[in-house]
């Protein structure tokens, strides 16, 4: 009690005149050193470029990759020098590459990332966008700062410079259901395991699927499950949408992660043979289920291509080469040429099939 | 033992070390030391550490977290804990989320998300003061119940729809001033009142003495529980509050809305040195260390290869560290007291203790 008390009247006093004394001087000298440093600010703004134009293009750009989130496969082959992706192309190029992102699949994850790309000097941004809008308001400051906004797999459409389509959305949506279809004979429940519910892509894919359906009227999509892209969340919807539905026989998942989570849960007896599963997925994560015959086919783009061909379309384009307009066309190196389509769209090509005939001569 | 001639001499020297240096190691002093070296630190990491861009980003990343670690503040020093605030935040975001894509105004919406707040403190106070359990466990339910509740309304989808005036606030700076956001602008308001109220008012008096001695407080006629209550409440709305900013400046409102920010926020209160035993601490602490960890924060980032990950390492390397320094001293003499009662009572001072 006693001690409490001295505690109590020794703060109740006030906490002395030194005291203050060192604390107002110590701000003092926090303001004038802040507001020195905002001073300066101006001139550290203005980054020069070290442009030297060999063939046209410029140099020495400093770029960050933005995918969806860090240490998803897809987006690790995607963006990585090693696999020939985005990094490597912006390397081939002369520029500076630097990959960056959130931990979660979210704007709340990645707008940080892109803030600090920005505040890093960033003269061009290749971004996957968590969400078509929620970006908006950072990319276009960041446009309106003069840097090139490149997005690729998962586009903004009002707030970039140029989107890098891995696929034309219609031509993945009804591949996939023409290839559930075949395998299910043309009848029977089918379920989509999607990721998040409010990724872009997905929802434009699953929108063709549903047109495409319409032309097998036997089969009957009962549910859409998302699984995130969580290893363990895309499972468990899975486990439940078999619970659900014991008559299944067919799923669709356009999700690189929730694909094998799928195949993961029908790679049993129960599952195997009965229950169909395509959908977007890269071949090494589903080299084993294809070989064990869990899956029979399943597709996707080479997304180092794609990041590849996202890298030299914004080099290009802040090299004032091209500007969006449709019809133009630039090189993207091993790519060979590319042309610009409507609403600022470079278009990668068709997506490619894996089975078991094809899948080993794929490393990614 | 032979021990104590010798420890005898070394003790008084430390202390008598301790005194003289006391008065400039005091925890604000410190901390203004520990801020201007973050700064000179991030100036020289990086030459675009003070570019507006730069200083703005860094301001958005705490504005929000600051502002929470106010009314945090006042519950810590009544020697009590909130950690549901993160998912107060969610909870009103995510409502808000839904309301704006059944196409409510913000002036209702702006009612509904208060009187989440109001809902989400009550909840948390009544159930410490007046069911009278450890506000620990009480908050820690309702962190994950709001945070469920939160993920109930909106469901797996994200909201982004959110009018263009409010939408811009993650990128606007305050009135045209391009380098301070909103949020900390609106946090610099309420910290000077808050401190203002807690140095100067009875009222602000009365939450040191409920945290240093509830019992006393008590007798000297502070209604400890009724204040108690009325924290809970007030950081119930500030929270909620804050929920809607923070969905603004993201322009989206989804899940896993500000999830773990209740610990970043119990980081900051600690580390501007207010007890997490309740009863000693001030806002002028918190203010500067909010702008410390944001601070080093940005520096780490812009200037070395680490990314928010690594960040959450410092973060909890800077939480212990602030519970463990400022209650050195008190923890030292709690040891030398024990050794001294120890002494005293002669050998075996473990099984003594237990046998007790």
């Amino acid at each position: 009690m006693k001690v409490h008390g001295d505690r109590l009247r020794a703060w109740s006093r006030g906490s002395g005149r030194a005291r203050g004394l060192v604390l107002a001087v110590a701000s003092a000298a926090v303001a004038a050193v802040a507001l020195a440093g905002i001073g300066s600010a101006s001139a550290a703004q203005s980054h020069p470029l070290k442009a030297r134009a060999s063939g046209g293009l410029k140099k020495g750009l400093n770029v960050y990759v933005v995918p969806k989130l860090l240490g998803a496969a897809y987006f690790t082959v995607a963006d990585s020098a090693k696999s020939g992706g985005a990094i490597a192309g912006l390397m081939k190029l002369g520029e500076k590459g630097t990959e960056t992102s959130g931990s979660a699949a979210t704007p709340a994850s990645e707008l940080p990332a892109i803030q600090a790309a920005i505040a890093k000097g960033a003269n061009g941004l290749i971004v996957s966008a968590t969400d078509p809008t929620a970006l908006c308001p950072t990319l276009k400051s960041a446009m309106a700062r003069g840097i090139t906004v490149v997005t690729y797999d998962s586009d903004a459409p009002t707030c970039r410079d140029l989107f890098v389509n891995q696929a034309s959305t219609a031509q993945i949506g009804t591949s996939e259901v023409d290839i559930i279809a075949k395998e299910m004979h043309d009848k029977g429940q089918l379920g989509i395991v999607s990721a998040a519910a409010s990724a872009t892509n997905q929802n434009a894919w699953i929108g063709y699927m549903k047109k495409e359906l319409k032309k097998y009227p036997k089969i009957k999509l009962v549910d859409i499950v998302y699984g995130n892209d969580d290893p363990t969340t895309a499972t468990q919807v899975t486990e439940g949408l078999l619970q659900k539905y014991p008559n299944l026989t067919g799923i669709i998942s356009p999700t690189t992660v929730g694909i094998v989570a799928a195949a993961g849960v029908i790679d049993t007896k129960q599952y195997r043979g009965k229950v169909h599963l395509t959908g977007l997925g890269t071949p090494l994560s589903m080299k084993k289920y294809v070989e064990d015959g869990t899956v029979q086919a399943f597709e996707l783009w080479n997304p180092a291509n794609l990041g590849y061909l996202a890298a030299y379309a914004l080099v290009n384009y802040a090299s004032h080469k091209i500007t969006g307009k449709q019809g133009q066309k630039f090189s993207a190196g091993k790519l060979g040429t590319f042309t610009i389509g409507p609403n600022k769209t470079v278009l990668l090509g068709p997506p490619t099939v894996f089975t078991k005939k094809n899948i080993n001569q794929f490393h990614f | 033992m032979p021990e104590p001639t010798t420890a005898v001499p070394r003790q008084s020297v430390l202390r008598r070390l301790h005194r003289r240096v006391s008065p400039a190691l005091r925890w604000e002093g410190a901390l203004s030391v520990g801020l201007i070296a973050v700064l000179v630190l991030g100036a020289d990491l990086s030459p675009q550490f003070f570019s507006s861009y730069n200083i703005f980003t860094l301001c958005t990343n705490i504005g929000d977290l600051a502002i929470m670690a106010l009314p945090m503040t006042l519950i810590i020093l009544t020697g009590e804990i909130d950690l549901s605030v993160a998912s107060v935040l969610a909870i009103a975001a995510e409502t808000m989320g839904v309301l704006v894509q059944h196409g409510w105004s913000m002036g209702p919406i702006f009612v509904v998300v208060i009187a989440i707040g109001v809902v989400c403190g009550l909840i948390n106070g009544l159930l410490v003061t007046r069911v009278g359990l450890p506000s620990l466990a009480v908050t820690i339910g309702t962190l994950t119940l709001y945070r469920g509740l939160a993920d109930v309304i909106l469901g797996p989808n994200t909201v982004s729809s959110f009018p263009a005036p409010y939408n811009q606030l993650g990128v606007n700076g305050f009135f045209g001033i391009s380098w301070l956001s909103w949020s900390v602008a609106i946090f610099l308001v309420l910290a000077l009142i808050t401190a203002v109220v807690l140095r100067m008012t009875p009222f602000g008096r009365s939450l040191y003495a409920i945290g240093l001695n509830q019992e006393a407080a008590f007798h000297a006629g502070i209604r400890v529980k009724r204040v108690k209550l009325g924290l809970y409440v007030l950081s119930g709305v500030v929270c909620a509050l804050v929920g809607m900013l923070y969905a603004f400046e993201l322009s989206s409102a989804g899940e896993n809305i500000g999830i773990g920010f209740e610990l970043q926020v119990v980081t900051i209160v600690l580390l501007g040195g207010v007890s997490i035993f309740g009863g000693r601490g001030t806002i002028f602490g918190v203010v500067l260390a909010a702008f410390v960890y944001a601070g080093l924060r940005s520096a780490l980032l812009l200037g070395t290869s680490l990314n928010e990950n690594d960040y959450q390492v410092v973060s909890g390397a800077l939480l212990i560290l602030s519970v463990v320094v400022p209650n050195g001293p008190d923890l030292a003499r709690r040891g030398r007291e024990l050794a001294r009662i120890r002494l005293r009572r002669g050998v075996e001072p473990l099984r003594g203790d237990g046998g007790a």
